[in-house]
């Protein structure tokens, strides 16, 4: 079983979760840009964030045979402090970089007008850059929420199918379905949304335009909700197709929008997982090679 | 290599030199990335990639249209928002900087000094290329020469390293020599050569403490 997981956080992740990934099934991930737990307070904090991105983090990835991706973006909590609100004018430098499918996190936190403009402005740079937008809906007052997203993106005039409207659930799902949008549903162990759920959703709208992500982070999460939701698919009565199509050739036909997605099998890892973790060893990223003590 | 596009992107900075700030993280996936020369220089690191000559010909461009000192401001936004490849193409395309443009010299020599710092083989190697060659005093210049025999990078990727070699870089050549082979590590052929020669090389040593003496390797910055 092959999983693409379009939302995860792995910055905050550790290797043995990348391990775990990867014995899980996972080949390919989107690490969003978002908030980092602690609010950052200047452009240059963001600078480096994203260089790691699109630098470390991807390097890091690729040591456990997955693929990793980025997108770029002014999350919508930071978009409302006027020290961090230049970011906007530095998004153009990486959003023509490798690697970058997407514009984002972008959206609603608590649907001030920072937020409006920063939203707006972004799904702008997406139509110039020629790449998708990920867009966040709020915790607080998500319904009302999902519905002004919607309607910023008509107006904007991006494509509805070069956007993905995240962290749905069963009352916000609809009118995103209505809109031409794709559909983005984080499983988490307690919040937002869980796999059986999920499946539910599965069974009334279908598989197509869905997205099933874990959005692990820094927080309580699960990076191998993808696969649980696979698996929770399987007993439900899907097919292993249906299973690709959602965890696998949505995402690629989401992101793949971008022209950048690269899912070529990392060298050294075609064979058995267990030769995973050291087929790229000597490989280092500025003379870090993650895989401590075994190189040679 | 795909020649239509680096002479359009040239025509477009030539134009318009802002257009270099797309066009840049764009190169490799108009070229491609593999090496000049995948046999004899299979990383790049004497010849370069592909993309490296596209963006040593933006740079040329970008430093041909604009005034000293607004294209090293842009050369330096370039590298400051770079990733590792566009890194490289901007200390790459140095070597086509007059040498009496002080804005670009002293702009560049500060990129070269960052370039010396990571453990990037590749940005290594080109911080060393013609432009450093010209322009790092002797100090830095020698530590950037023996930061490439740590590194494993072939002494050709460095220019001019024999009009620039002198008794201090035997010394210091000499110095990680013996103290490599006080570890029974590897000594590679490069640092016998600066060393002034005669020294023990790989065929000769003792591997019998090849592997502690790894794990504790200083190069390896965890």
């Amino acid at each position: 079983m092959r999983i693409f997981d379009p939302h995860i956080h792995m910055t905050s992740r550790t290797t043995n979760d990348y391990t775990a990934m990867y014995d899980a099934g996972v080949r390919a991930v989107v690490e969003p840009s978002f908030w980092l737990g602690q609010p950052r307070t200047n452009v240059g904090s963001f600078a480096d964030y994203f260089d790691a991105l699109i630098g470390w983090e991807r390097f890091r990835a690729a040591q456990y045979g997955i693929r990793h991706h980025a997108t770029i973006g002014l999350n919508p909590k930071e978009a409302n402090d006027p020290r961090c609100r230049e970011v906007l004018d530095l998004l153009p430098r990486y959003l023509g970089k490798d690697g970058v499918v997407a514009v984002g996190e972008t959206g609603y936190d608590s649907m001030t007008a920072a937020e409006d403009e920063a939203f707006a402005a972004q799904l702008e740079l997406a139509d110039r850059f020629g790449l998708p937008a990920l867009v966040h809906t709020p915790h607080r007052d998500k319904a009302a929420g999902t519905i002004r997203t919607l309607d910023v993106v008509r107006e904007s005039g991006l494509a509805p199918e070069r956007v993905v409207v995240d962290h749905l659930n069963e009352m916000t799902v609809r009118a995103v379905a209505e809109s031409g949008c794709w559909m983005g549903f984080s499983i988490y162990p307690d919040t937002k949304m869980d796999e059986r759920r999920f499946v539910a959703i599965l069974q009334e709208y279908g598989t197509e335009r869905m997205l099933a992500n874990s959005a692990a982070d820094w927080g309580h999460s699960d990076p191998l909700k993808t696969r649980a939701t696979a698996e929770a698919m399987l007993e439900a009565g899907f097919t292993l197709d249906d299973v690709d199509v959602v965890l696998w050739q949505n995402p690629v036909a989401f992101y793949g929008q971008s022209g950048r997605l690269n899912l070529d099998t990392v060298p050294g890892f075609e064979a058995d997982a267990a030769d995973v973790a050291f087929a790229a060893a000597g490989a280092t990223f500025e003379g870090n090679s993650v895989l401590r003590g075994v190189r040679a | 290599m795909n020649d239509g596009w680096i002479t359009e992107g040239v025509a477009a900075v030539t134009a318009e030199p802002d257009r270099i700030a797309e066009l840049f993280p764009a190169a490799g996936r108009a070229v491609g990335r593999e090496p000049v020369d995948p046999d004899g220089d299979p990383l790049g690191l004497v010849h370069g990639t592909l993309d490296d000559r596209a963006r040593e010909e933006l740079v040329a461009a970008l430093l041909a249209a604009l005034p000293p000192e607004d294209a090293a401001r842009e050369l330096g936004d370039l590298y400051r928002y770079g990733d590792d490849a566009e890194r490289r193409g901007v200390v790459r395309g140095l070597s086509a900087a007059d040498p009496d443009a002080e804005p670009i010299v002293n702009a560049g020599l500060d990129l070269v000094a960052d370039a010396l710092r990571t453990n990037d083989p590749r940005l290594v190697a080109a911080a060393l290329g013609p432009f450093g060659a010209r322009h790092l005093d002797q100090h830095a210049w020698r530590h950037g020469v023996l930061k490439v025999l740590f590194m494993g990078i072939p002494l050709e990727a460095i220019a001019d390293v024999d009009r620039r070699r002198d008794d201090e870089l035997t010394r210091m050549a000499a110095g990680l020599v013996a103290e490599r082979r006080a570890a029974s590590r590897d000594i590679r052929d490069d640092m016998s050569r600066l060393a002034g020669g005669g020294v023990q090389t790989t065929a000769d040593r003792t591997p019998a403490l090849d592997h502690t003496t790894t794990a504790h390797d200083p190069e390896q910055e965890d």
